[in-house]
């Protein structure tokens, strides 16, 4: 096994998710499969290759410095799940 | 035990380009909450960020007046973790391909000079504002601060006192006020500094164990904190305590830094090259467009002043500690030619009124054009050093050129040889007793006659004057 | 023939002649979609007010003498691009009640163009799947057979134009979402170059794979969308500034003389028999056409699964991160936490297979891993790119199955999460490497299933890519059919 129940846990909590236990086993297995079948990129041998993070080798797409109107506050709250007043609201960092 | 203290500072600087990094909101400070935010800063589905070119071109002046080598290839990664102020999820910040690497800045301490080294300089967004509500378990997001334009400049850790680290914040703080790249407001965020301190024996090698400090908004409370700090580590290695690698937090109001419970399991930000944006590509000619768009820098015009005006070196320091009062001191020099005397009075009474008033150079009363006026006036024999004294607090308070001035208070000096020959004899033939004293050997009566003349004549005669008349009839 | 059964150029012939109005077109449209959505479900949304409204504009138009390339014309757009105003949803509950202040850049083209929006079509949730199962809002079912996927992740899209519930759609491809479930659909799809169609506004899964294309009936109508949606955008950093040809040139162009490119690797076993035949007489019909078919290598075409299970993945559990419950979309109800808030949410609201890719995603970019994972698979992603620039200094354009089998059963693959992703085993590698890909019917199964060919091309070729499908499409003498519903 590649991955445990337990790295399994702690990648859930870096990416904000929950599993129940027994979602956690079958994800368990799940991405080990995956991650057995992904380990044969460890076959190519790639020293010196330059590695490729973007399709097309695209440079300098920039935009001038000038002011556009921003949507406003009410626009920007719109699709908030809870907003009061001219904020956003969220439940509280608990440590 | 010896210590030796090393700290290494970390400063964010905001650029002052009208709109964020990524797109077209303001940036402007103070605005309704939410209201300086669009769907591309918002982060919702489907924007994309697009590179203002002002915000490389301000951060690469820093690079350059920093001596930092410009990567001709730089580049965006994503700084992945979860926070309300986040709003998609990531930072888009520079990681394996910054900017600019391997720059410095000197700092004069005591006299002598001090490389600070300069490891990189990047490009990266802010945050947004968090609001925690004292009362209720909810926080308030304000969302205008997202995407506004940063530079990192991350420092070598050459720091060796916190005495060095205000310095060496204040040259950084200087030079980018001086580009006109960031206000340099540190209450409202627009330079901020993180540090990074350990300490370790004297002769030992290796680096102690570091912390983290935040939250110091002035020049003052890093170096506060900085003490505090180095005093702390010292305690806890003194008493065989261990130092914990942690963030802490400068509290002002109780002098002391606090550590910052660890808020989340070991950071783990999973930085990967942006795919929505490209590569920065800068070659020579760019550079070479930026280098000559840049202004005199606070060092080399110091060391212009001290060669061209023949100012002392302290004189040079604080009239380029602002770059718009080396202006103003540079436009009094153009219009009367003398230097020194310029000097003088911009170090002397300008600043006094400006300091007492709370006042900015930029706000100052009195124009170039007037204080280079009344020099000339002094030079001229028109008015007595003494005269210019009063005449300069009333420009500072009306705004009016010395001449108006002088011309409303009849304040012209008295270079009348005749008129001030009757004068003189009528002072001498008052004090016949001082007279003979004076014949007598007493020089220092001297001074009485003068004091005298000056009275009766309400300080408008010419000294110079009143000191040859003087002289020529108290001779026996 | 029904109004909803004819092609863009067909309709545009009618309209101009005066002989049919817009708003018929979409009436005609709509009672197609009253009759077979409720077994099919193509649609998330279907927007029949503003598309009567949008369709009574249009003949203002045409009556005005004002015809743009799409008036009139009613087009279906995956739910996955931005409509202002509009729900999009990208197929998941935690955008359900997502209401963009913003139009797509594409949205923004076809509606210039004349189009009428029919609908937001059905679609795996966040463009996750090769199956359409992974909906939010419950699967999409194949016209040909009800009893099977459609393919996707665009499936909502290619069924509409399978099954005439609109006359063209828009889809999004980051693996071979478009041009798999256009052959399983029997419909053309095309995916365009990378940085050819504007991507601002469609909900990103993978940025650095994803793009926008086209599913039409014909490859005329291809050429006509791909017309109205090409183009540089400034809103995009990794949009090319390049000249757009018109691409109605290529249609029925000869193709005498090209060097068609047969890549061995994509005959190897697990290839259905029946598609290995309709691919063979693919190339007869090439053959046939003047192309002179050759064989070439992409020798690391068997890795091309692995990297895109890695690059996919890490970029998609970064661009999902801001699903948070804050902002829009779903928050779980009741937690006094930031943390339970947010772990939350993301378990109610994300489904199985978003959650199992955001989970690889960010296993293959935590520390320690970054390198074996992330790093290895963007130096794979360089080589075979490296093969496809090679094999195209030896022929003009590569002809591949679309995909190894026909459609599949619903749920025949759900619980096999791999097996799941080897069926975009053909369609990868051209996103890995930005390169544009057409699939075109060629033929069906005993079933009565379609079967799709793939061409390739270099990049920003789309023009020699309609060319050949064109020409194929001419000459291939596959019978008319209808899917019986």
């Amino acid at each position: 096994m590649k991955l445990s129940t337990q790295d399994v846990e702690y990648v859930a909590k870096l990416a904000r998710l929950e599993f129940t236990d027994a979602q956690k086993e079958k994800f368990t297995v799940q991405l080990n499969n995956i991650l057995i079948y992904i380990e044969k990129l460890g076959e190519l041998d790639t020293t010196g290759i330059a590695p490729m993070s973007h399709a097309i080798a695209v440079s300098n797409a920039f935009r001038e410095d000038v002011e556009r109107p921003s949507l406003g506050t009410k626009a920007t709250l719109a699709n908030a799940p809870d907003a009061r007043g001219e904020f956003f609201r969220v439940p509280k960092v608990i440590d | 035990m010896e210590f030796e203290t090393i700290i290494g500072l970390e400063v964010h600087a905001q650029m002052l380009t009208d709109t964020k990094i990524f797109c077209n909101c303001s940036t402007k400070f103070g605005g309704a909450p939410n209201s300086h935010t669009c769907p591309v800063c918002l982060g919702m589905p489907g924007v994309l960020p697009v590179l203002n070119k002002k915000v490389v071109e301000y951060a690469m002046m820093m690079a350059l007046a920093t001596n930092c080598t410009i990567n001709p290839s730089n580049s965006f990664a994503r700084k992945n973790y979860f926070y309300p102020d986040l709003p998609k999820g990531y930072q888009i910040s520079q990681y394996a391909y910054p900017l600019a690497e391997h720059g410095y800045v000197w700092i004069d301490m005591d006299g002598k000079q001090k490389k600070i080294g300069i490891t990189r300089i990047h490009m990266e967004e802010d945050a947004g504002k968090l609001i925690h509500d004292e009362n209720n378990p909810f926080s308030y997001v304000d969302l205008n601060r997202t995407g506004v334009p940063l530079i990192e400049i991350v420092g070598e850790p050459d720091i060796r006192s916190p005495e060095e680290a205000a310095e060496y914040l204040k040259r950084l703080h200087e030079i980018l006020v001086y580009l006109e790249i960031c206000d340099g407001n540190m209450e409202e965020g627009s330079f901020r500094c993180d540090a990074n301190v350990s300490i370790r024996p004297v002769g030992q090698k290796e680096f102690g164990t570091r912390t983290e400090l935040k939250n110091m908004n002035s020049f003052r409370n890093v170096q506060r904190a900085l003490e505090y700090e180095v005093k702390r580590q010292q305690y806890l290695v003194e008493n065989g305590e261990s130092i914990i690698q942690e963030t802490r937090l400068w509290d002002d109001a109780q002098g002391a830094t606090n550590s910052m419970r660890s808020k989340e399991e070991a950071h783990d930000y999973r930085y990967f090259p942006d795919p929505d944006l490209v590569k920065v590509v800068v070659d020579e000619d760019w550079i070479t467009q930026i280098r000559e768009s840049l202004p005199e820098l606070p060092v080399a015009k110091r060391e212009r002043f001290i060669r061209e005006y023949q100012i002392p070196a302290y004189d040079a320091g604080v009239l380029t500690a602002d770059k718009a009062l080396a202006l103003y001191y540079e436009d009094v020099v153009r219009l009367c030619g003398k230097p020194k005397q310029a000097s003088n009075w911009v170090m002397g009474d300008v600043l006094r009124f400006l300091n007492e008033g709370k006042r900015d150079i930029r706000q100052c009363p009195i124009s170039a054009r007037s204080l280079a006026d009344m020099i000339n006036l002094i030079e001229e024999g028109t008015i007595s050093g003494k005269m210019a004294k009063d005449i300069v607090e009333d420009m500072y308070h009306t705004g009016k050129p010395p001449q108006d001035i002088i011309r409303e208070k009849g304040l012209v000096q008295i270079t009348d040889e005749g008129e001030l020959t009757e004068t003189i004899k009528a002072i001498i033939d008052a004090h016949p007793v001082q007279l003979a004293d004076y014949r007598g050997g007493r020089e220092k009566l001297f001074g009485f006659f003068v004091g005298q003349v000056m009275k009766a004549t309400q300080g408008k005669a010419n000294p110079q004057l009143v000191n040859n008349l003087l002289k020529k009839m108290l001779a026996p | 023939m029904e109004l909803h059964q004819l092609t863009i150029h067909e309709l545009q012939k009618l309209i101009q002649n005066g002989e049919v109005s817009s708003t018929q077109i979409t009436r005609s449209v709509f009672s197609r979609i009253d009759e077979v959505e409720e077994r099919i479900h193509s649609y998330i949304r279907l927007m029949k007010d503003e598309a009567l409204a949008a369709a009574a504009r249009a003949d203002e138009d045409i009556k005005n003498g004002n015809i743009r390339p799409l008036t009139g014309i009613p087009v279906a757009l995956k739910d996955i691009v931005c409509t202002k105003g509009i729900t999009t949803t990208c197929g998941s509950n935690i955008l359900h009640n997502f209401v963009p202040p913003y139009d797509a850049t594409v949205v923004e083209k076809l509606s210039a163009a004349g189009a009428v929006f029919v609908g937001k079509a059905n679609m795996d949730e966040f463009a996750m799947g090769s199956s359409t199962e992974t909906s939010f809002f419950g699967p999409t079912r194949n016209p040909w057979d009800l009893e099977r996927i459609p393919g996707g992740s665009s499936g909502g899209s290619a069924t509409a134009v399978a099954a005439d519930e609109c006359i063209a759609s828009i889809g999004s491809d980051t693996g071979g979402s478009i041009r798999q479930p256009a052959a399983l659909c029997g419909v053309v799809g095309l995916k365009p170059t990378y940085g050819r169609v504007s991507r601002f506004g469609l909900i990103a899964f993978a940025s650095s794979l994803d793009q926008i294309g086209p599913f039409t009936k014909d490859v005329e109508d291809c050429a006509i969308m791909m017309n109205v949606l090409a183009g540089y955008d400034p809103r995009e950093s990794t949009s090319v500034k390049m000249e757009v040809p018109d691409y109605r040139q290529f249609i029925s162009r000869d193709i005498s003389g090209w060097k068609v490119g047969i890549p061995k690797e994509y005959f190897v076993e697990g290839i259905d028999p029946e598609v290995s035949a309709a691919i063979n007489g693919a190339i007869d019909t090439v053959k046939k056409c003047g192309g002179q078919c050759i064989d070439i290598s992409l020798p690391h075409t068997q890795y091309s699964v692995a990297v895109y299970y890695i690059i996919a993945p890490a970029e998609a559990s970064s661009n999902l991160a801001r699903y948070d419950g804050v902002k829009y979309g779903f928050r779980a109800s009741g937690e006094r936490d930031l943390m339970e808030m947010y772990r939350k949410t993301r378990m109610e609201g994300f489904g199985e297979e978003v959650k199992r890719r955001i989970m690889i995603g960010t296993y293959a970019l935590s520390a320690g891993y970054y390198d074996a994972y992330y790093g290895k698979a963007s130096q794979v992603r360089a080589l075979i790119r490296r093969d496809f620039d090679e094999a195209f200094r030896e022929c003009d354009i590569i002809l591949t199955p679309t995909t190894p089998t026909p459609a599949f059963k619903i749920g025949e693959k759900t619980d096999d999460p791999l097996q799941m992703y080897l069926s975009d085993i053909f369609t990868i590698s051209t996103n890995l490497a930005g390169i544009p890909g057409i699939s075109v019917p060629c033929g069906f199964t005993a079933a009565g299933l379609p079967i799709g060919v793939q061409f390739l091309a270099g990049h920003f070729e789309e023009g020699k890519l309609l060319q050949i499908a064109s020409a194929f499409e001419k000459n291939a003498a596959i019978e008319k059919r209808r899917p019986s519903l």
